[in-house]
């Protein structure tokens, strides 16, 4: 019996919901953990990652009115889609980094994504409060999303570091443009398929492969990014992208790695409400 | 006789004691500058000098971080409730010296002495008093985390509220076991380093805070000086984007409090008087010198013919002149360049076809004084209802329904402030969900509160102050395993 | 003083408006911090007696009582003629013939509450039976009060009717008409009764009958001197204000000064547009007067208790 030919998957970016290539037709080498080729991925260029911010700012304002209850579940669509892909999740993470901690390494995203499912409809409780102002007014604030949030994610962990750095940002409301691990990025694809299938609204999250270095300049001086998480930006790079955030007075976060409602926080804005009280 | 005018009631100045020239305040003690270089300091509403103000150069610079520095270690290391104690007594003497540095405010600043002596003094000694009582609940503060002191905070305030701007940033910092370098704005100095002596009769360690005085080139090499920890500004978007910058890289943690072009939208059904007030203490309050003031009104088409007659009227009697007189409403611009800023933008209002209304009233001879402004006819595209102005100059357009007040209230890359206006209680909520701004005031502007966290959506800065928000800016979160 | 015209009741839909409450509350707070010196506080003094209702309104009012009082509204401070005479003598009708003998050729108005003061509670035909016997027997002015139970029942026509019946019982003598404010329970409710009333056809809209608890406070007369402005907008018509109940001190009177100078106008400060409803607070005045004249202050006794 003649031996079947496997189909190969093309790797190809997530944009809009879409998984288109790179409109610049380029893609670049993937190696796996022992530096052999494991498949070309695409190399986004300036322009995707225009159309990401285009995308990603016209899918704001539906997430972030979307109810923190709602949020939460489509939070935790995602892990369930990541539960029943796991198998293939570990493939990609074995592939890129290795067999070992491999599935610890997917175990540990799908339950971040259940742990920040659960964070959302808390997360004004615990960071959110009354004030009790000296005069009759009612004051209270809350955290409201931030916006359009670029993410530089480290390179290892290849996925739970990217899922480390969206799930916060997705927990409070924010939509994302992320650049995945440069020399580790097909589980980012993998996870992208996730998206694309769990309730994620088209735009919300946006995934680009390709050279980091090439990328961040353009992200962290875009001007309709409203937050810049350099958790994997190099040192080489950090000042400079830092600087460039300025020109809009860009947030810049930088992730701890720990699950935590103030990584929640980072991407967001605490707004203050005041009324007066009278009859 | 027949009448009714009010007679100069001006406060007298008896109260304060100014010096010829002052020192920088570092250490615990008033020094001379390294410099050897010193800069007038006016009163606005006269032109009058009022003292000598030492340029802290770099070698001061490097003398008052390396006195917070070593302060540090004491200070942080001080249990919560004692830090608290002194934050308290403050607190306190500022109470005690109200009056004392209420008139001074006014002199140097050229607010109105009604201002200063019933919201920036008295929010002063509230926000010590409120501070000091965390200084030994930080582990209240933040659930999970266990809130640790940063280092040396570098502070750079503005000249609008001089002293509350200093208390925002001071009080939060020694209660979160930090020390302080703070430069206060070149034009109002005084009640910084009158500050300072309060600092002395409280007998707060030697070096927890450090007052350094100077204009642009002190801040920063205050801000770029390596031993910094944390860097918290209050000012002008243009300098908070260089601040930003220059920070970049670096492992400062930074706050930024920036500017603002806030919308203060007015509802048909709403409280047409109470908005009128609100829409006066908006934009004249401290003659407009505030960063979230209501700089844009946005009226309903329906009501704005009434509204509009109802302000115009309102206007009349608004009070100009003497900063220090109690019936004064409107103080003195705070500074000639301001002046000319606020000039220059209302002429280019008049230019782009704007229609200028001013009430009559008498501009005193001497000093920096502007006529409360309002400019109608005016569109989202005009730079009057796009740039701060910074000055009592308010920009008057319409909208037709609440979506699009959003909009037009959003249109703008500032985001600090709104007002809201309307007794249908949904529709403000819907509102203020919708409003891009860090404060929301619905039926009422302006009002601030210790307890009340402040600060800005998008180009207006980031960070809060006020509030168990604005410990969190001067405290690092550790993990507690 | 000008002639008062009625209006349709829909008129008070046409103004329309709410109140903030805090809003309300901390203008008038600010206006209350207005500093009034020298010749101005002189000023203010002076016009603050010239707005005095110097008023009796007791079960234990007697002819001589009303005769003494009468004497001091004329002649407030006796051998001194620069002292003014007060606006009016407001009393209850059964003394209002007592009165108005006291009063012949003096220039001070005869003010009698009617309409079965204080609480209104009677048949309205028997309450315009008071009034024109009041003003038969020699009040040129009349302070009613509204129904406020029928106001708080929601029926504003009744109010208008009975303001507007009065206004017509009343003949040539101008209608004050007390809201009752510290029964009204909102600013909103105070500002609606305003408009009723003077859409009616008052004269003056007054804020209490100061036989209950609260009466005139800083916020209640500002949020009515606003109506009073919004309605001289709309109609021309300068309806006048009267502050009664718990004015005591010079200061207080001049607080309310301020408010309708800074809400109305300088028009406002004359007493055919604004009274001050009081007893004690003329001899307070009065010690003020000396005050500033002399730089002393000076011994209560020497002013005339009536």
């Amino acid at each position: 019996m003649p031996e079947r030919v496997d189909v190969r998957k093309t790797y190809k970016l997530f944009l809009g919901g879409d998984f288109p290539r790179s409109e610049s037709g380029r893609s670049y080498e993937v190696m796996d953990s022992k530096g052999d080729w494991l498949a070309n991925a695409s190399r986004a260029s300036r322009k995707d990652l225009r159309d990401a911010v285009k995308v990603a700012r016209s899918a704001w304002s539906k997430w972030a009115g979307a109810t923190a209850y709602n949020r939460g579940q489509v939070l935790y669509r995602i892990a369930e889609m990541m539960e029943t892909r796991r198998a293939e999740l570990v493939a990609e993470v074995a592939g890129a980094e290795g067999k070992r901690g491999a599935s610890k390494q997917v175990d540990e995203a799908i339950d971040t994504w259940v742990w920040y499912a659960g964070l959302a409809d808390k997360l004004t409780q615990i960071m959110g409060g009354l004030n009790p102002v000296a005069g009759p007014y009612f004051n209270l604030t809350a955290p409201e999303p931030t916006g359009v949030c670029g993410i530089v994610a480290p390179e290892t962990p290849s996925l739970g570091g990217l899922v480390g750095r969206i799930a916060p940002a997705l927990c409070g409301g924010n939509v994302v443009i992320a650049l995945a691990s440069e020399p580790h990025p097909l589980p980012a694809v993998a996870l992208a398929e996730c998206l694309a299938t769990s309730d994620l609204p088209k735009g919300v999250v946006n995934i680009l492969t390709g050279h980091t270095a090439e990328l961040t300049p353009w992200l962290a001086s875009h001007g309709d990014v409203d937050a810049l998480d350099v958790t994997g930006v190099g040192a080489e790079q950090l000042a400079d992208a830092e600087r460039a955030g300025a020109d809009n007075v860009k947030r810049v976060i930088k992730g701890s790695g720990a699950r935590s409602p103030y990584e929640a926080t980072a991407f967001m804005e605490m707004k203050t409400v005041w009324h007066p009280k009278g009859a | 006789m027949a009448k009714w005018e009010y007679a100069p009631a001006p406060e007298s100045t008896d109260i304060v004691d100014i010096k010829d020239t002052y020192g920088l305040f570092i250490d615990g003690r008033f020094v001379e500058p390294a410099s050897g270089e010193y800069f007038k300091t006016i009163n606005p509403g006269t032109e009058e000098v009022l003292a000598a103000i030492p340029v802290a150069g770099q070698e001061d610079i490097d003398r008052a971080v390396d006195a917070a520095r070593t302060a540090f270690e004491k200070w942080s290391a001080l249990p919560g409730s004692q830090r608290a104690k002194y934050i308290f007594r403050i607190a306190r003497m500022v109470q005690e010296r109200a009056r004392e540095l209420a008139v001074l405010e006014s002199m140097n600043g050229g607010k109105p002495i009604k201002e200063s002596r019933d919201v920036d003094v008295p929010l002063v000694a509230a926000h010590f008093f409120y501070y000091a009582g965390w200084a030994d609940k930080l582990a209240y503060a933040f659930p999970g985390r266990r809130a640790e002191p940063i280092g040396v905070c570098a502070q750079i305030i503005p000249w609008n509220f001089p002293l509350l701007m200093l208390a925002w940033k001071i009080a939060p910092a020694l209660a979160g076991g930090n020390t302080v370098v703070l430069k206060p704005a070149e034009t109002t100095p005084l009640t910084a380093l009158l500050f300072a002596e309060i600092c002395e009769q409280a007998e707060l360690p030697e070096g927890v805070v450090n007052i350094v005085t100077g204009a642009g080139a002190t801040g920063q090499t205050l801000v770029r000086h390596p031993d910094v920890d944390k860097v918290a500004f209050t000012g002008s978007t243009e300098v908070g984007k260089e601040i930003q910058r220059a920070v970049a890289g670096t492992n400062k943690k930074l706050t930024l409090e920036l500017g603002g072009k806030a919308a203060n939208i007015i509802f048909d059904d709403a409280p047409l008087d109470q908005a009128v007030e609100g829409i006066v203490n908006g934009i004249f309050f401290n003659q407009g010198h505030v960063c979230c003031a209501g700089s844009r009104l946005l009226v309903q088409e329906t009501i704005a013919e009434r509204l509009i007659a109802k302000l115009k009227r309102r206007l009349g009697t608004l009070r100009l002149g003497d900063p220090l007189d109690k019936n004064t409403d409107i103080g003195a611009i705070n500074s000639r360049d301001q002046l000319e800023r606020i000039r220059s933008l209302v002429g280019i209002g008049v230019e782009e076809g704007a229609e200028l209304y001013q009430p009559a009233c008498e501009i005193p001879d001497r000093g920096f004084f502007y006529p409360p402004t309002v400019f109608t006819g005016v569109s989202q595209s005009h730079r009057i209802a796009q740039e701060e102005i910074f000055g009592p100059v308010l920009s008057v357009m319409t909208f037709r329904t609440p979506a699009e007040a959003v909009t037009k209230a959003n249109n703008t890359p500032f985001g600090l402030s709104a007002g809201v206006w309307t007794e249908k209680g949904s529709r403000i909520l819907w509102m203020a969900d919708r409003l891009q701004a860090g404060v929301v005031w619905a039926n009422t502007f302006n009002r601030f509160d210790p307890t009340s966290p402040f600060g800005g959506y998008k180009e207006s800065g980031f960070g809060r102050e006020g509030g168990r928000h604005g410990l969190e800016a001067y405290v690092r979160l550790a993990e507690v395993r | 003083m000008a002639t008062v015209t009625q209006h349709p009741l829909e008129l008070v839909d046409r103004i329309g408006g709410t109140v903030d409450a805090v809003g309300a509350t901390e203008r008038a707070a600010s206006l209350a911090k207005r500093s009034i010196k020298k010749d101005s506080k002189m000023w203010a003094l002076d016009l603050a007696l010239r707005c005095c209702d110097l008023t009796t309104l007791e079960g234990s009012d007697t002819p001589g009582k009303i005769r003494q009082l009468a004497s001091k509204a004329i002649r407030p401070a006796p051998g001194d003629p620069s002292i003014p005479s007060v606006a009016a003598l407001c009393i209850y009708p059964r003394l209002v013939p007592v009165a108005a003998e006291a009063l012949r050729g003096s220039g001070v108005h005869l003010a009698s509450v009617a309409t079965s003061f204080p609480s209104g509670q009677v048949p309205l035909e028997m309450r315009l039976e008071e009034i024109r016997r009041a003003v038969a027997d020699g009040a040129d002015e009349i302070d009613i009060v509204i129904s406020r139970g029928a106001f708080l029942a929601g029926d504003e026509s009744a109010i208008y009717e009975e303001v507007a019946e009065s206004v017509e019982a009343a003949g040539d003598a101008h209608v004050k008409t007390i809201l009752e404010t510290g029964e009204l329970g909102s600013y909103d409710r105070i500002r609606r009764a305003s408009l009723i009333a003077m859409t009616a056809g008052s004269h003056f809209i007054k804020t209490s009958t100061g036989k209950i608890g609260e009466s005139a406070t800083l916020p209640s007369a500002l949020v009515m001197a606003e109506a009073i402005r919004d309605f001289a907008e709309f109609t021309g018509q300068m309806v006048g204000l009267k502050v009664a109940g718990g004015i005591r001190a010079s200061k207080d009177a001049i607080r309310y000064l301020v408010i309708v100078h800074e809400t109305l106008g300088d028009e406002w400060l004359d007493p055919d547009r604004f009274r001050i409803g009081a007893s004690s607070v003329v001899n307070d005045l009065l010690m003020q007067i000396d005050f500033l004249r002399s730089g002393r202050y000076s011994d209560p006794d020497r002013y005339t208790l009536d």
